[in-house]
């Protein structure tokens, strides 16, 4: 099946099984390798992207699904080479060693902070839980989400 | 890790979907269960009907009292809808812990209700709130109470040519005062126990548990004391007596406790 997604503002387009699994299409087809595939059963939240906006797990949608809709991935946070708040909290705090589920997290974060600008830390842990990280730990995702949100609360 | 090939068909429309239906045919709604059957191929449909597109069957209304939600809802519409916050607050109290954010936001409340996993919240709130689902196929209509429709775990009273199409609350279970409790070892995890709480206008009360077995169990002795004015831990205790295990047992009898006193408040 032909499908036509845009990813960051811009059109992808490509040939697809209706069993291709949307993060393998972002992956393999658009060739943006930020997003990242874990257990694909949707526990793991590495392969987390914004659907209009709001934050989903791509290896539980099918890229048909995605066909004419918008997404955006982690290389969409920082189109000019800057990095997003979150991105520079994460690296000033800690908040990953390995980084593989950093994406996930970041997305998944993002969406959270635009409807939430005010969360207080109880509601930035609930908003986290749906990402897991296996190497650093969780206080220093904690404090860079913290310090990101009230960065960008200005 | 790939789901085994399948051929995919997208409705637009409740009458486009019903012929699709059958034996071999799995619907696709939020794909927040169906989707991990498929990748792990514990499910192997031929036919992935996808249900998506079928906008008639996205809504939450209320009709002369009563609240009808299109299966097709996402949890996360649930979750924000002001009716459902301000007149039927047990299932927004339900609906937060369904998951988390992310699964929400894909997840709808017919594929909760048809998936009938034993830990879901939804079901558990639904059936406290004398819920009805509307079922449709191509041969007609009808609809079930949660008695008729939860059979066992994974399993509904639905034939394979039916489609949910939508849940019903009566207008008595509107303006209730009601309670919703689990333990979950993280937020967003399933549950391993839990219980919702309602007392109603009228002086009656419900009472079911989740976790007991393998459907929403509604605690009738339970219920019949509250509504004859039994204290919150007395009837939480009576609600538990049967559960299996030590630990599941004190945890029902712990969160049925903190649902009736949430609901008596």
């Amino acid at each position: 099946m032909r499908i036509g997604v845009e990813i960051n503002g811009r059109p992808y387009e490509g040939e697809v099984e209706p069993r291709t699994l949307l993060s393998d299409f972002i992956r393999h087809d658009a060739g943006l390798t930020g997003t990242k595939v874990g257990c694909e059963q949707g526990v793991c939240g590495a392969c987390t992207v914004q659907l209009d906006g709001e934050a989903v797990r791509s290896c539980l949608m099918l890229a048909v699904q995605a066909n004419g809709r918008s997404l955006r991935t982690v290389e969409g946070l920082a189109p000019d080479g800057e990095l997003h708040p979150l991105q520079r909290a994460f690296h000033e705090a800690h908040a990953l060693q390995c980084g593989f589920c950093t994406p996930g997290f970041l997305m998944s974060i993002e969406a959270f902070l635009r409807e939430h600008p005010d969360a207080g830390e109880e509601q930035l842990r609930e908003a986290l839980a749906g990402n897991l990280c296996r190497c650093t730990g969780y206080l220093g995702i904690v404090e860079a989400v913290e310090r990101a949100a009230r960065e960008m609360r200005g | 890790m790939k789901p085994a090939p399948f051929d995919y068909r997208a409705a637009a429309s409740v009458d486009e979907t019903l012929p699709l239906l059958g034996l071999d045919s799995a619907v696709l709604a939020g794909g927040q269960s169906l989707v991990p059957l498929l990748n792990l191929r514990l499910a192997r449909p031929e036919l992935v009907v996808d249900i998506n597109g079928v906008t008639e069957l996205d809504y939450v209304r209320e009709d002369d009292g009563a609240l009808r939600i299109g299966a097709m809802t996402r949890q996360v519409a649930l979750e924000r809808s002001e009716l459902v916050s301000e007149r039927w607050p047990l299932l927004h109290k339900a609906v937060e812990l369904v998951g988390h954010p992310q699964i929400r936001a894909r997840g709808t409340v017919g594929g909760s209700v048809v998936h009938a996993d034993p830990a879901a919240e939804l079901p558990v709130a639904l059936t406290a709130l004398g819920a009805r689902f509307h079922l449709r196929s191509a041969d007609g209509a009808r609809a079930l109470g949660a008695a008729e429709w939860f059979k066992g775990a994974l399993y509904t009273a639905r034939e394979p040519q039916e489609l949910l199409v939508e849940i019903e609350l009566p207008a008595e279970s509107a303006d209730a005062r009601s309670g919703f409790a689990e333990h979950a070892r993280t937020h967003g995890d399933f549950a391993t126990a839990g219980a919702a709480a309602v007392r109603f206008r009228d002086g009656g009360a419900a009472l079911v548990l989740l976790g007991a077995g393998d459907v929403p169990a509604r605690a009738e002795a339970a219920e019949r004391a509250l509504a004859g004015g039994a204290a919150p831990r007395e009837a939480a205790a009576l609600a538990a007596r049967d559960v299996a295990g030590d630990h599941r047992r004190a945890l029902c009898a712990e969160l049925a406790r903190r649902a009736i006193e949430e609901a008596t408040a």
